[in-house]
C-alpha cells in the first residue's frame, strides 16, 4: 500500500510518520510538498503533525488553502483514505472535511505526555483491528487539541457512531481526569460521515516501536492497510 | 480605505485565556469584572475607494477565513 505523507512549512511530524510507516511496517511512503498537485498514485494520505505556517491565524487555517489540498479533497470525495494527526487534524477540521474544531488546552498549557485511547467503534478503515478493550497508549504534544463541535454536531456525532477515540484512564474509563485538554465527550479523534477521512490529536507514528515507549498506536496504521487490502482483493473478485 | 476586523470567540466556547486574564485582574484588585472574553483584532489597509465592494469581498474573507465560523464570531468596520 503506497502512503503520501503531507509536508506543510513547519510540519514536523512527517519523518515520524514515513519512518512507522516504512521501515517499521515495511510500506511505501512518500513525502509530498504542499505546493503539488497531485498525491500520485497514493493508496492513503497522512497529513501529518507540526506547527504548519507558525499556527499562525489560527492552527492550521493556512495550510488548509495550499495547492495540495484540492488534490485530498478529490481524494477524499472519490473515498480515498486520509488520517489527520494533531496538526494534520487542525487542518481537517480548517478544511471543512472532518466536523467541529481544536481550540486551545482548557488548562491554557502545552501537554506532552503519554496518555490512553478508548477506541469506542471498531467499524472504521482505521479502528478495525484494534483489539477490542485494549486502551492505547500513544503520545500527546498540543498546545490547541481541546476538540469543540456545537451540541448539534456532537449529537450527529454520537448517532453515526463518528468518535472513534475518547481520552480514558489506563483501565479504559472515560474520565474528567483522563481528559488532558478539556475535549467535549473526551474526544481525541473522530471521522466523517463516509468514513473515509479521520482525524486525532495523539501521535500513533510515535508509538508504532516498543523503543518509543509503546506500540500501540501501529494498530491504526495496520488498520488501514487492511482495510486498503480489503478493498483490492474486494475489486479484484 | 482600512478594514478594522474584530474576531471574538462564540459564547459557547469556553475561553480559559478570557477567565485566566479576568482572575489576574481581580488579583490585581480591579472589582466588578463580570468577564473577560480574549480575541483578535485585524487591520487591512485597502486600495480603492468602494467601500460597498471592499466589504463585501471582505466578508467572504471573515466568513471562510480570517475566522471560523465554528468557533468564532467577527465584526467587520470600513473607513
Amino acid at each position: 500500500m503506497n502512503f503520501a505523507v503531507l509536508q506543510f512549512p513547519a510540519s514536523n511530524c512527517d519523518q515520524d510518520a514515513i519512518h512507522a510507516l516504512r521501515d517499521v511496517l515495511g510500506h511505501p511512503a512518500r513525502y509530498v510538498w504542499h505546493k503539488e498537485t497531485s498525491l500520485g498514485d497514493a493508496d492513503a494520505v497522512i497529513v501529518p503533525g507540526g506547527f504548519s505556517y507558525g499556527d499562525y491565524l489560527r492552527c492550521g487555517a493556512i495550510a488548509r488553502f495550499s495547492p495540495v489540498m484540492q488534490a485530498v479533497k478529490h481524494f477524499a470525495d472519490n473515498g480515498g483514505l486520509v488520517l489527520g494527526i494533531c496538526n494534520g487534524f487542525q487542518v481537517l477540521t480548517e478544511a471543512g472535511l472532518l466536523p467541529g474544531a481544536l481550540v486551545r488546552n482548557r488548562d491554557l498549557q502545552f501537554h506532552c505526555e503519554h496518555i490512553f485511547l478508548k477506541t469506542v467503534t471498531p467499524d472504521s478503515p482505521f479502528t478495525n483491528k484494534i483489539p477490542a478493550g485494549k486502551p492505547l497508549k500513544v503520545p500527546i504534544a498540543h498546545g490547541e487539541g481541546c476538540y469543540f463541535a456545537d451540541e448539534s454536531t456532537l449529537v450527529a456525532l454520537k448517532a453515526n457512531n463518528q468518535i472513534l477515540w475518547q481520552y480514558c484512564s489506563a483501565t479504559g474509563d472515560v474520565t474528567e481526569s483522563a481528559n488532558p485538554n478539556g475535549s467535549l465527550l473526551n474526544i481525541a479523534g473522530i471521522c466523517n460521515q463516509r468514513r473515509n477521512v479521520a482525524g486525532l490529536m495523539p501521535h500513533p507514528e510515535r508509538a508504532s516501536e516498543p523503543l518509543l515507549g509503546s506500540d500501540d498506536g501501529r494498530w491504526i496504521f495496520e488498520s488501514m492497510i487492511a482495510a486498503l487490502q480489503n478493498r483490492t482483493v474486494a475489486k479484484a473478485a | 480605505m482600512k478594514a478594522k476586523i474584530v474576531i471574538t470567540p462564540k459564547k459557547a466556547v469556553v475561553d480559559p485565556q478570557g477567565k485566566t486574564v479576568r482572575n489576574a485582574l481581580e488579583q490585581m484588585g480591579h472589582q466588578g469584572i463580570k468577564a473577560v472574553h480574549v480575541g483578535k483584532y485585524l487591520e487591512i489597509e485597502l486600495d480603492g475607494t468602494d467601500k460597498e465592494t471592499a466589504r463585501k469581498a471582505l466578508d467572504e474573507a471573515c466568513h471562510k477565513f480570517l475566522s471560523n465560523p465554528v468557533i468564532e464570531d467577527y465584526k467587520l468596520e470600513i473607513e
